[in-house]
């Protein structure tokens, strides 16, 4: 099915995961590409089909917010594999464990002395006057200084050894799921290709997962710690997810109206009474946690759970407040806060941003619009946001008036030439750009699952991955030496 | 087990039950509908199938009319109807996916796959050779989901809460399916015979899809008492009051023993059962058949009452 020069000729300038420009493929694709130059259209298309209802039958899906038609929808699953060489990943992993260290000591510092403004490297208003700061954190210390046990680092490739952060996501990643499920529909689809590449494996990540929330059990707690999965419900968009690692793990999936807070501890409304839960993997916002404390309009959460977190009878993972080490607007300083925190070079590129909020850097974003992505600060989920080169003037006008009206609500980037990987389309094989999200687990040590999700933008020549936009996922390979 | 776990394994259960029954209840109405009546036309009986359904009421809301085709589509696909087959499948399978941790895969798979099938039914094309094939197509997927339910589920507490949720359900159906008709089963009728007769007590034993088994049963022709004993005190029927009552006593029993909680909840249980058991078909004759069937209906519906109380699903 592969025809080499057409595929290639079809990258243009981009730099593409498997073929260099001459056609020819790189080392980690070479028994892939000769496999996939075997195959016929009809009987990818079958094993497509499979998938599709492999994954419709299991109930793989996603909601979408706003669309009365299909409140659940398949995320398009991409047969291709994307594939990543053992060296590129030893990089790769160093690089983001530097980088979530670092992320959790600034949390840490934050909401102890922050050291890091008397310094002088982050301006005070940047931390005090954003919403994603959670003051109530202050002077908490979490189990083992933990703030983020679970982290999805975005990251994007633009060149052979480019490889750029495009956000840390410290509050509750999702996507792990999807990751898990890619594999196993592979292994059952294509039995043969796993035989011919040693792909390093996946699926011990619940284990894993749940090994890190026993670690940062309340050091209150005797014998072995009770785990519960906190869920929205089943309207949630990631939903199926919850149901996924709760039942992976072998622990209750709960909702709010399932927990109730009392006599100091938190318990589980069960059929033979009440039972006490140590760690709560919580799947809701930290607005919604607790109407206590945070939203008092919250049905999802628990009244008195923070009272009883600071308290140190129960660990909340991610803990409240993440959210600071992940906004937009700290995410040009990341770099000053690996070197701060390290003392060493960061490995992993951030994206030149500029923030609105400045002056001078407000001027050259209104000016260079045609060529910036401009991004909302709180915003997420590929909405509300400018993709100069593809946008009409129009559009261009629309955002300059928004950015002038709210510059602090704005950053931009450069548009960067994300690499495509070849996904399977009604043309048979094409390029297609993606991005991918490796999964850190920190709790008494960092873990880098290897690989991770890869999302595609299916559209050609798109460059927004989110599922919400049109985006699929793929299987992530990290081939062992 | 939480205690919404259990509510929904036990809800997920009743509501696949229900649709099954509703199924055979339209196709028996169906049947009925095809049947020359005494005189001119045919026998049309769709308020005794709404009736028997539980959703008169609800019917009697939405539309002024009883009429074959608005029947159908009412206890089929309507939404608003909370026992039609659709939201069935739906109440079921939402059920299940709130607790997909306490399904096993094949459980999982049969109700979701249910609900994606059934979603793709188009409904303007629903003629009568169509309703049929729907009809029997949902028995299959209550009885795949049985299958997958019995094959690989862990006979732990969420084994017990969902055939807790099938056997208070299904004794439910049968009484409300026989009330409707129990007039066909007064002693007063054995004397008029003849073929309309013969042909209502085949009906009885339809809607709760007795009728082969009662022949090989019995070995002779349809006798109101025989059936009366069939539908409600023989334990070797699955669909009978005594058959269900077994079960949900031994579901019970069995729940206490793994949550020393739950001992009103047996013993009302087995209240219903002793009363059962100590019934002969001329005993409820002499108490009156419709009054037996509202009695156990009302102790039943106590029942689930009370186990959602001993275990902690409100």
């Amino acid at each position: 099915m592969l025809k080499k020069q057409a595929y290639a000729a079809d990258t243009k300038a981009i730099f593409d995961e498997m073929l260099r420009a001459d056609a020819s493929p790189r080392p980690a694709y070479a028994a892939l590409a000769a496999w996939l130059e075997r195959q016929s259209q009809g009987g990818i298309r079958r094993k497509q089909q499979e998938a599709d209802a492999i994954f419709r039958r299991l109930g793989i899906t996603f909601a979408v917010y706003g669309s009365a038609e299909s409140n659940e929808r398949l995320i398009p699953f991409d047969l291709m594999p994307r594939v990543i060489s053992a060296g590129e990943w030893r990089f790769l992993e160093r690089g983001i464990e530097q980088r979530v260290r670092a992320l959790n000591a600034f949390l840490y510092d934050i909401y102890h002395r922050q050291e890091i403004i008397r310094a002088g490297k982050i301006p005070a208003e940047m931390i005090n006057d954003n919403e994603a700061f959670l003051p109530e954190m202050m002077g908490f210390d979490p189990p083992r200084q933990v703030y983020s046990h679970i982290v999805g680092t975005d990251i994007v490739r633009t060149g052979e050894d480019q490889f750029f952060v495009l956000e840390d996501n410290m509050r509750t990643p999702s996507g792990v799921s999807y990751m898990l499920e890619n594999r196993e529909t592979m292994m059952h689809l294509f039995p043969e290709i796993f035989a011919a590449h040693r792909v390093a494996p996946v699926e011990h990540y619940p284990e894993l997962l749940r090994q890190t929330l026993e670690s940062v059990a309340p050091a209150t707690c005797e014998g072995d710690p009770r785990i519960a999965v906190l869920t929205p419900g089943i309207y949630n968009s990631a939903f199926f997810e919850h149901a996924f690692l709760a039942d992976q793990m072998g622990v209750e999936l709960v909702q709010g109206s399932d927990l109730l807070v009392d006599e100091g501890a938190l318990w589980m409304r069960t059929i033979r009474g009440r039972e006490r839960v140590h760690v709560l993997y919580r799947r809701v916002d930290d607005a919604f946690l607790d109407p206590l404390n945070f939203r008092p309009d919250s049905m999802l959460g628990v009244p008195g759970l923070f009272d009883l977190y600071r308290a140190g009878a129960v660990t909340i993972v991610n803990a409240p407040g993440t959210g600071i080490a992940d906004d937009k607007a700290i995410y040009a300083y990341v770099p000053e806060i690996i070197q701060f925190y390290t003392g060493e070079k960061p490995l992993l590129n951030n994206v030149t941003t500029w923030r609105c909020a400045k002056d001078d850097e407000r001027a050259y974003v209104l000016e260079n619009l045609h060529e910036l992505v401009v991004k909302e600060v709180h915003g997420s989920g590929g909405y509300g946001m400018l993709i100069g080169p593809r946008s009409t003037k129009q559009q261009r006008q629309d955002f300059a008036e928004r950015i002038k009206a709210r510059p602090t609500n704005y950053i931009a980037q450069p548009t960067l030439a994300l690499s495509t990987c070849p996904a399977f389309t009604a043309s048979g094989l094409a390029p297609r750009h993606v991005d991918l999200r490796p999964f850190v687990l920190m709790g008494e040590r960092v873990r880098v699952t290897p690989g991770g999700l890869t999302r595609v933008a299916l559209k050609k020549g798109s460059l927004v991955v989110n599922s919400s936009q049109g985006g699929g996922t793929k299987d992530t390979w990290v081939l062992e030496d | 087990m939480l205690g919404r776990t259990a509510a929904s394994l036990f809800w997920m259960s009743r509501y696949m039950e229900r649709a099954e029954n509703v199924s055979r209840l339209i196709g028996v109405g169906y049947r009925e509908s095809l049947t020359p009546d005494i005189g001119v036309g045919y026998r049309d009986d769709w308020t005794a199938t709404l009736t028997a359904a539980g959703c008169l009421a609800d019917y009697k809301a939405k539309h002024a009319k009883v009429t074959a085709e608005s029947v159908q589509k009412f206890l089929l696909l309507d939404r608003d109807n909370p026992s039609s087959i659709r939201s069935c499948i739906e109440t079921a399978r939402n059920n299940g996916r709130s607790v997909r941790t306490a399904l096993t895969r094949e459980m999982w798979e049969a109700l979701n796959a249910t609900y994606n099938d059934f979603n793709a039914i188009n409904p303007s094309d629903l003629g009568p050779a169509r309703l049929l094939e729907v009809l029997d197509w949902t028995r299959e997927r209550a009885n795949l989901f049985r299958g997958a339910m019995l094959g690989s589920l862990l006979r732990d507490e969420g084994y017990c809460f969902s055939q807790l949720g099938t056997f208070v359900e299904r004794g439910d159906n049968t009484a409300r399916n026989v009330a409707t008709k129990y007039s066909v089963l007064l002693p007063v009728n054995e004397v008029a015979g003849g073929g309309r007769n013969l042909h209502q007590l085949e009906t009885i034993l339809r809607m709760v899809a007795a009728h082969q088994s009662y022949r090989y049963f019995f070995k002779y022709a349809y006798r109101a008492p025989q059936i009366v004993d069939f539908i409600v005190l023989r334990p070797e029927m699955p669909r009978s009051l005594r058959f269900c009552s077994d079960w949900v006593v031994s579901m019970l029993t069995r729940l206490t023993e793994l949550t020393g909680v739950g001992a009103g909840s047996l013993a009302a249980a087995k209240e219903i059962q002793a009363g059962l058991m100590a019934s002969t078909p001329d005993s409820i004759s002499q108490e009156g058949l419709h009054g037996y069937l509202t009695d156990f209906l009302s102790r039943n519906a106590a029942l689930a009452a009370r186990t959602a109380a001993d275990f902690n699903f409100g």
